[in-house]
């Protein structure tokens, strides 16, 4: 199995709904811990993204993640927007001039996103960022990989695998951000960045299994 | 002589920056400020920031001086959008105000883009009261 660029697109369109419907829920828990604004934020620059993305449709799909990064880097607002527009335009570079994504493409494309979040943001994984959830996904889909499953299991493993990072962000004291400020009194919070993430994961996971 | 990019979440607070840092330096040093979104919304655009940098580079290089958090991010990535053959910009270490307007005192009397940074990250030590 492989994706092209109109399922490409339809990831990140699934990936815009889903932090739509969740838009209350992220703000939610980023006013626990933040600084109440990454559902506001996060929901305003991936509706910016879908009104440009169908003239990216026809594009090759380094150009489509590319138009994905900068628009959230100028849309977003607030720190995820360098972080996930880094994200994207790194995944972009590793897609480049790419028509179709096979599984181990994927696989590239997402370690490349996760460095850029890595350098942008000079985390690491244990720091109660969105790197907890992205860092056990990427674990799991090379895994799977390994394990000889298809892009559609392992991106659901990977998706399952966030899920579990966001959950543990719970226990883990903020070191970055606007979190750091609270210290100890930020155990017990789920991080909204990491569950942006899982969402983001959750929803290109559903649109390959439909594949 | 460098030039210097204030970059805050809001629009006003990098206007008010502005207007205290160029009375300053006599309107000597190009000051850009580069506050808030597009639409005026609180945050930081990257791309604004870039822009900025454009606007403030003269080939000695652009110090930005930025508020909190994603200011700094963003403008990390903003340097790295630039094309590097227009000159280098580097983000100062600084408290806003103060660095802001040691930067601006110190680019005006055509030092480096290195002993600008400096005296930027100098003014942590400043004392209010002694």
């Amino acid at each position: 199995m492989t994706i092209d660029g109109g399922s490409v697109t339809d990831m990140i369109k699934a990936m815009a709904r889903a932090l739509a419907e969740n838009k209350e829920y992220l703000t939610e828990l980023d006013s626990a811990i933040g600084d109440a604004d990454h559902g506001i934020n996060m929901d305003r620059g991936m509706k910016a993204v879908l009104s440009r993305l169908p003239s990216a449709e026809d594009e090759d799909i380094g150009s489509i993640l590319k138009t994905v990064g900068m628009t959230l880097v100028s849309t977003v607002g607030g720190a995820a927007g360098p972080l996930y527009g880094t994200a994207f335009m790194r995944a972009g570079q590793a897609a480049s001039g790419k028509t179709e994504l096979n599984v181990g493409d994927v696989l590239v494309l997402l370690e490349a996103a996760l460095k850029g979040i890595e350098d942008r943001g000079k985390a690491t994984v244990g720091e109660k960022t969105m790197i907890d959830a992205l860092q056990p996904a990427i674990e799991a889909y090379s895994d799977a990989v390994k394990g000889g499953m298809g892009l559609a299991e392992a991106l659901s493993r990977a998706a399952d695998a966030a899920g579990k990072g966001m959950e543990h962000t719970k226990d883990i004291i903020a070191t970055k951000g606007r979190a750091s400020y609270l210290g100890q009194r930020s155990i017990g919070h789920q991080d909204p960045g990491a569950t942006s993430t899982f969402l983001i994961l959750q929803a290109a996971a559903a649109v390959a299994s439909s594949i | 002589m460098v030039g210097i990019v204030i970059v805050s979440h809001s629009r006003q607070l990098a206007e008010g920056l502005y207007e205290l840092t160029a009375q300053l330096s006599q309107d000597r040093v190009r000051i850009i400020p580069a506050g808030g979104m597009e639409d005026g919304s609180i945050g930081t655009d990257a791309a604004r920031i870039a822009g900025a940098i454009h606007e403030a580079q003269s080939g000695d290089g652009v110090l930005l001086i930025a508020d909190l958090g994603s200011a700094v991010l963003s403008s990390d990535m903003a340097i790295e959008m630039l094309d590097e053959q227009i000159g280098k910009a580097m983000i100062a270490d600084a408290p806003f105000v103060e660095g802001g307007v040691a930067a601006a005192v110190e680019a005006s009397l055509g030092s480096s883009l290195e002993k600008v940074k400096e005296a930027a990250q100098a003014a942590r030590e400043l004392k209010k009261i002694l």
